[in-house]
């Protein structure tokens, strides 16, 4: 079958990367700081202390312009899906535009309209009802990236729907199920600890700045001893849910996990690197080129992770192309070939249902319809030409899984020392600790932009775990046109991220606000 | 969908707004103000476009591989005006957005005339047709195309929209109502006397240019051949003032179409023939929130093809072709149920903030201006 052409694909494949990458590296900010702002207003309500209030509405002058641009950066990414993935959009957007749908009604006009109250209702509205505004926006904000992580889950670990010959695509049959799939949940978790993370690294940075230049220092303490908390709580719980994470993986998407560890050759009671450097003399998944220069393993750690049993087997990715080994459930893996020769019967099977039916051949139809659920958990096998097809970039997935811990493990360090400083209250002496807030900043934006690279290489080729990959899920459309907006996007996101950014760095050169008084 | 597709073309008036900031004022303060008071509204706008996209993902996600997947440019060039809008209000006035304020206010009117323009020629192909093929099969390979199910056949992918003349006038007619609805909404909003003799002014200018426009484009329409589909046998084939016929089948439709438009020619009137009268926007509003949504029944309803293609009947969208299943649609009837509770809350966000009309003072004392 004539796919369509790999650099159209791989256009769009870049297009979504870039407007993913650029929103995620707003909209963490905007609901970290959304959190903290909430708090701080809600302190200045409990106490009174008009210096909450004006650290509030410094946080809130920062988080509205990120706001926008996390907000136009997300309207591409919907429409996106028409205008580069139209396939995809047919074979499941009964399920997968549902959850999209609500986020807009439910998530997005809570967000859009609860800020124009926080922003203008300082003398509009009753402290109560503007600190419970603040609140309603950060819900909003939180329940929008539930419903879209909703959404990525199910990409992953495809649930709660059958397919359907007639319509020739995937129909919901339970949307509890989509709703609450547990990968899902774990995702939101994890997404939703790291958007804190980034607002608590940005808030403890900007505030270790003002404490080196000593200005507003009283603020700046004040803005470290909640968002150290926060942050600390966040990463804490980053740990946890990724843990989480890597037990779904294991389970539903054994090929990440293997590309995320580089390992080639299952084995039992499988160590987990803790740190290695990949083989780049290693070009074909089955050669006996040992893929690690060299490698530190905790032992067993990844069997435990992935399996919750320190001795249970981890399928590498040869094993997972090849198969052979024992599933989880008792049954031996199927090579590639058996799984691709099954995908391409259920494909058949749905053409031969077609025909049949336009025939008025109800029993034939039947018969292919049989055959086509037979086989329809390896339908997306049928597109893919050979057994590598089924690798991801393992070089990409593998350090950006490293860095990423790495960065975590760092920052759970790094917020107990603050907290420790805040407590012995020298923090606005130790200069030290100061530098290294501010430059830690980019290691919070780095970590939450890896977790994406890990999420998204790592479980290519597929848009819908074994049931459409990348290939057949495209528009047509020329690589020429998507090449165009794809450099149209990009100069129009950088361009608005330098603006975005020395904006920032005026308003936070400007400081907070300490003249405006309270009519309310 | 269709109540949906009326409120956006409603709330275009942000847009409507954007695109006379430079011809509505004279002085900087003037354009402040109208900058400020269009600021304030329009992440509703926005809101209901991103709404608008999720909803028709959700119910008809044919549609939505088709035509954005297909009118490529259309599209692409209507999210690009967007994202501009979306930074424009909280870049434009803040110290280190490098560009000054006056490339904010021309995204702005970009935003102003082409998103409003683009949404009305493309709204229009659903009565003037589109060229496309569809077909199922393709996605097992039946076709000689590839998987994908819908394929464009105008290379010039939604660009061709825009070389028809009766989609053209759509285009206007909606860009001239955005900014017709624009002009109501400063006299009812501002208290500024300059500006609100000024807007009532707006109101004729750009009402009578909306009214030739859509008088054309709807009778045009009606007179047209339209896009029929077979009951029986779901054949799509080209009917004769299909689109007079759908309404003279629905009176229901009919008659709320016509009060529509008769009180959004009230609002313009009464605003530019009574000195005190400042409600147009009420009843303008209202009445293209009502038009609107019927225009959509018609291009849908009383088996009509909504999303015609001119290059394969038979490729045609209906509604039962390409909505979502039965299921996925009772999950978002009940979703819909909580719709009353979301615009209880905006109708409590829109007065507790509007009390009393925006002036140059509130913008200082407010605490955030754009």
């Amino acid at each position: 079958m004539d796919l369509l052409s790999a650099s159209a694909v791989n256009w769009s494949r870049a297009q979504f990367a870039l407007t993913a990458g650029y929103h995620w590296l707003f909209v963490p900010l905007t609901i970290g700081l959304g959190l903290i702002m909430a708090i701080m207003e809600t302190l200045y309500v409990k106490t009174g202390d008009e210096k909450w209030k004006f650290a509030t509405k410094f946080w809130q002058k920062i988080f509205g312009i990120n706001f926008a641009i996390g907000v136009a950066t997300g309207l591409i990414l919907e429409f996106q899906f028409g205008t580069n993935w139209s396939n995809y959009s047919w074979f499941v957007g009964d399920i997968f535009g549902a959850p999209l749908a609500i986020e807009g009604i439910f998530a997005f006009f809570m967000e859009a309209t609860f800020i124009s109250i926080m922003f203008f209702g300082w003398n509009r509205v009753s402290k109560k009802m503007h600190l419970a505004s603040t609140w309603l926006v950060f819900v909003g904000a939180s329940l929008s990236a539930f419903w879209i992580l909703v959404a990525n889950a199910w990409m992953q670990y495809p649930v709660g729907m059958e397919f359907n010959p007639e319509s020739v695509r995937n129909e919901m049959n339970d949307f509890w199920a989509v709703a609450f799939s547990p990968v899902a949940y774990n995702k939101f978790l994890h997404t939703t600890f790291s958007c804190w993370a980034v607002g608590a690294a940005f808030a403890t940075g900007v505030s270790g700045w003002y404490l080196l230049k000593n200005r507003h220092t009283d603020f700046a303490i004040k803005s470290i001893k909640i968002s150290a908390m926060v942050g600390l709580v966040a990463f804490v719980m980053l740990a946890v849910t990724g843990d989480g994470s890597a037990y779904h993986v294991a389970q539903k998407q054994p090929m990440k996990l293997a590309a995320m560890e580089g390992l080639y050759e299952g084995k039992e009671g499988a160590g987990l690197v803790a740190i290695g450097m990949l083989n780049p003399a290693k070009t074909v998944y089955n050669d006996d080129v040992d893929p690690y220069i060299f490698k530190i393993e905790l032992p067993k750690l990844l069997s435990l992770l992935g399996y919750r049993n320190i001795n249970a087997f981890v399928p590498g990715i040869a094993d997972i192309v090849d198969g052979g080994y024992t599933l989880q459930d008792g049954t031996t893996a199927l090579p590639f070939e058996e799984r691709q020769a099954r995908g391409r019967r259920a494909i058949q099977a749905l053409a031969d249902y077609q025909t049949a039916r336009e025939e008025g051949r109800d029993t034939d139809a039947a018969n292919h319809e049989t055959i086509l659920r037979e086989n329809y958990a390896h339908f997306g096998y049928g597109y893919l030409e050979n057994g590598e097809d089924l690798i991801p970039n393992v070089p990409l997935t593998f350090y950006s899984f490293h860095l990423m811990v790495m960065i975590g493990m760092y920052y759970i360090l790094f917020f107990m020392i603050i907290l420790y400083f805040i407590y012995k209250k020298s923090m606005n002496t130790t200069r030290w600790l100061q530098y290294v807030a501010l430059w830690s900043i980019p290691l919070a934006y780095l970590a939450g932009q890896l977790g994406w690279v890990v999420a998204e290489v790592g479980r290519q080729p597929w848009t819908i775990q074994d049931i459409l990959p990348v290939q057949a899920a495209a528009s047509a459309i020329s690589a020429g046109n998507v090449k165009t907006t794809f450099f149209m996007f990009a100069v129009l996101f950088t361009g608005l991220l330098i603006a975005e950014v020395t904006i920032m760095v005026k308003q936070i050169k400007k400081g907070p606000d300490t003249t405006t008084t309270d009519e309310a | 969908m269709s109540l949906l597709g009326g409120l956006l073309v409603f709330l275009l008036f942000v847009q409507g707004g954007q695109s006379m900031i430079n011809s509505l004022s004279r002085k900087e303060d003037e354009k402040k103000l109208l900058v400020n008071a269009l600021g304030r509204k329009w992440e509703f706008t926005f809101t209901t476009l991103v709404t608008f996209g999720g909803a028709f993902f959700a119910s008809f996600p044919l549609f939505y591989s088709t035509s954005f997947g297909g009118a490529y440019w259309a599209w692409m060039i209507l999210l690009f005006c967007f994202v501009l809008q979306a930074v424009s209000y909280e870049f434009q006035s803040k110290p280190g957005n490098i560009y000054g304020a006056n490339v904010y206010r021309a995204f702005l009117f970009i935003n102003g005339v082409l998103g409003t323009f683009i949404l009305g020629v493309l709204v229009a192909s659903f009565f003037t047709g589109s060229e496309f093929t569809m077909g199922k099969g393709n996605i097992a390979g039946l076709g000689t195309v590839g998987p994908v199910i819908s394929q464009w056949q105008n290379p010039l992918h939604g660009l061709e929209l825009f070389a028809n003349l009766r989609n053209l006038t759509l285009g206007f007619a909606v860009l001239f109502l955005a900014r017709t609805l624009a002009s109501l909404f400063f006299v009812n909003r501002l208290s500024h006397e300059v500006l609100e003799k000024r807007s009532r002014k707006f109101v004729l200018y750009n009402g009578a240019p909306f009214v030739v426009f859509f008088l054309v484009f709807l009778i045009w329409t009606l007179l047209a051949e339209g896009y029929a589909v077979d009951p029986g046998t779901k054949e799509i084939y080209l009917e004769k003032m299909k689109y007079l016929h759908n309404f003279i089948e629905m009176p229901l439709v009919m008659i709320l179409f016509l009060l529509g438009v008769v009180a959004v020619l009230y609002g313009i009137f009464l605003t530019v023939f009574s000195e005190r009268f400042k409600n147009g926007i009420w009843f303008s509003g209202a009445g293209t929130v009502v038009t609107v949504t019927m225009l959509f029944l018609v291009a849908g309803y009383n088996n009509t093809a909504f999303y015609p293609s001119s290059a394969d009947l038979q490729s045609s969208l209906t509604l039962q072709n390409s909505s979502s299943s039965e299921f996925t649609l009772s999950a978002m009837a009940i979703v819909s149920l909580f719709v009353p509770v979301v615009i209880a809350y905006i109708f409590y966000a829109w007065r507790a903030l509007e009390k009393k009309r925006l002036s140059l003072d509130d913008l200082s004392s407010d605490g955030h201006t754009y």
